[in-house]
């Protein structure tokens, strides 16, 4: 399995899609989290989340800043890189090339699944190195004190990011592995990230009892209670302290373990090609 | 001793479609295999059958003396229907990585680039390839491990006369070897100079088997005489009804071409005008053509 991991590992690294969907990545939170905060703050320009108050975009506020991103936008993403790494397989028809030189399905899914875990924390570490350069910025920039968060806080937050940023790959890969393919599984999973998530959360819930009892079980729910519990920006999209923090990293967590092993058994059984 | 290949009543059934039914292959150590049969007969089913990527309806595979699903494929190199590799990474570098699957080290990667004299563009990104530089990809990837056994699919799919006879030589080199090669074709002339034996498929039937002399079928004689009804009589008088039979205007004699000249004598001692006596060689794409429509016929 750590065969497989290390070819993964260079698939994903060699693969010009993977640095590109890091790019957008980083960009976008830079964008959304600091650039149109403080041009608002500066009174420079209208747009998304320029209301936020100068305390907001401090390097105190690392964590939440950094973890706002992760349960709709960063986390469509993350989707994409794991439908890229599972359903490019089908796509170029490669899994009858790499199964014939020996690996069970089973050892090269998990070298798969290793990969996109540690893409997954590679993601989160540079929105946090990212953020925190442009939180410093700010700070000396408004003659501010820079503050950190404590290595505890700093800790349980890049933990939480992960967890999440890991759990919407591991959805992306069942998705290439139901569907065998790349552009419907990403096609539908941004359908659901971007559009249904939010009118269920926006729309069905406020007016139907029960959809908002199911919404408490929905894996985009449960990591937007979790951002918010570690202190992300409430009028982030996506990030709502609808259930406790606790509970929704369990929930996430049960999601993720949940994906993974239904791809693996999906890819177990069917035939290939 | 394992046979490198043993199937008992393979079957497989795609919805209505049965494209692969009751096949019982075998595939013996050390021989070169041809494993016949038109387009869609059910080959490369069979051959995805083998390996494990396709589960059967029915029937057992053992491969190398283990069923393949138990486990890693050891000992067993394969192209399936066409190569597929990583568009974005060089020739060389589609093999290293599938070299860290394979658990072989970089050296082999540049021995087997070097069998399909891909050398020269190993460093060049994989979707710049022309089909022939990837079909020799695909075979350079199969024999990354040095496998006891090769299972090549339409190898020489997508290759000039020119790469078609480095690869008829290529395989030739590896049975001499000591590889045991099961390759498939739709086209009997392509592989006949290199199988030990062949297996024709048809609508996903072994409809023959045997080396490729034996699907030449014995040989005999062709006559030509006048008058054809006479000389019909008498050859059936000389060689026996059962091996006479009337074919274009002729004659087909079922019997040593050495008996050719002993004939002559016969029939022209009967009075009779022989205009043609010569050996009868059956052409194999007739033969494979035959043995196919047969086995489709039988089906219908
Ligand atoms: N995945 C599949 N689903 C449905 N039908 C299939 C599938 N794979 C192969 N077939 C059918 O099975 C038959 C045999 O195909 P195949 O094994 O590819 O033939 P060959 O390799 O001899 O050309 C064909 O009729 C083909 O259409
Ligand atoms: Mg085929």
């Amino acid at each position: 399995m750590s065969r497989s991991f290390r070819a993964e590992t260079v698939k994903l690294v060699r693969r010009p899609a993977s640095w590109l969907l890091l790019a957008i990545t980083l960009v976008l939170s830079l964008i959304f989290t600091y650039v149109f905060p403080y041009a608002g703050l500066a009174g420079a320009a209208d747009g998304p989340n320029t209301d936020r108050a100068l305390p907001a975009l401090l390097p105190d506020q690392l964590v939440g800043n950094s973890l706002g991103g992760l349960p709709v936008f960063l986390g469509s993403i993350l989707l994409i890189l794991g439908v890229l790494t599972v359903g490019g397989e089908y796509g170029w028809g490669t899994w009858k090339t790499v199964l014939t030189q020996g690996p069970t399905r089973l050892e090269v899914y998990a070298g798969k699944l290793l990969a996109l875990a540690a893409a997954a924390l590679a993601v989160v570490l540079a929105v946090f190195a990212v953020g925190a350069v442009a939180s410093v910025l700010i700070a000396s920039a408004e003659a501010q004190p820079v503050t950190w968060p404590t290595a505890g806080d700093l800790l349980t937050g890049i933990g939480a990011g992960w967890l999440i940023a890991t759990m919407w790959a591991m959805l992306g890969a069942v998705l290439a592995v139901a569907l065998r393919a790349v552009a419907l599984p990403v096609g539908l999973g941004l359908v659901w990230m971007l559009a249904v998530q939010n009118l269920l959360a926006a729309i069905a819930a406020p007016l139907v009892d029960w959809v908002a009892k199911a919404q408490e079980g929905l894996p985009g729910p449960n990591a937007g209670s979790l951002a918010a519990a570690l202190g992300a920006p409430g009028d982030t999209p996506g990030v709502a302290a609808t259930v406790g923090g606790g509970q929704a990293a369990v929930v996430v967590a049960a999601y993720l373990v949940g994906f993974a092993v239904v791809g693996a058994v999906l890819l177990r059984r069917r035939d290939i090609g | 001793m394992n046979l490198p290949v043993q199937t008992e009543g393979l079957t497989k059934r795609y919805g209505g479609l049965t494209a692969v039914q009751d096949l019982q292959l075998t595939v013996r150590a050390g021989e070169v295999y041809g494993f016949l049969g038109p387009n869609g007969a059910g080959k490369t089913t069979t051959l995805r059958m083998l390996l494990g990527l396709v589960r059967p309806t029915a029937g057992t595979v053992r491969l190398l003396g283990r069923p393949p699903a138990a486990g890693r494929l050891t000992g067993v190199g394969a192209l399936i229907e066409g190569p597929a590799f990583y568009p974005y990474l060089s020739g060389r570098d589609n093999l290293r990585v599938l070299a860290r699957y394979a658990g072989v080290g970089a050296d082999r990667v540049a021995l087997v680039l070097d069998l399909v004299d891909l050398t020269d563009r190993a460093g060049d990104r994989y979707a710049g390839y022309s089909l022939g530089m990837k079909q020799r990809l695909g075979v350079a990837a199969a024999l990354l491990k040095d496998p006891r056994l090769l299972i090549l699919d339409e190898p020489t799919n997508g290759l000039d006369p020119a790469g078609m006879a480095d690869m008829r030589t290529l395989i030739r080199r590896l049975g001499a070897a000591g590889c045991t090669v099961l390759v498939s074709s739709h086209l009997l002339g392509e592989v006949e100079q290199i199988c030990d034996r062949v297996g024709v498929i048809a609508r996903g039937r072994l409809v023959a088997e045997g080396s490729v002399a034996e699907l030449r079928g014995a040989a005999g004689l062709r006559l030509l005489a006048d008058p054809l009804d006479a000389a019909a009589e008498r050859a059936r008088e000389l060689v026996g009804a059962e091996r006479v039979r009337v074919v274009d205007g002729g004659l087909e004699l079922a019997v040593d071409p050495d008996r050719a000249a002993w004939l002559n004598t016969e029939l022209v001692g009967a009075g009779l005008a022989v205009r043609e006596l010569r050996p009868r060689e059956r052409d194999l794409e007739q033969v494979f053509f035959d043995l196919v429509e047969k086995g489709t016929a039988d089906v219908a």
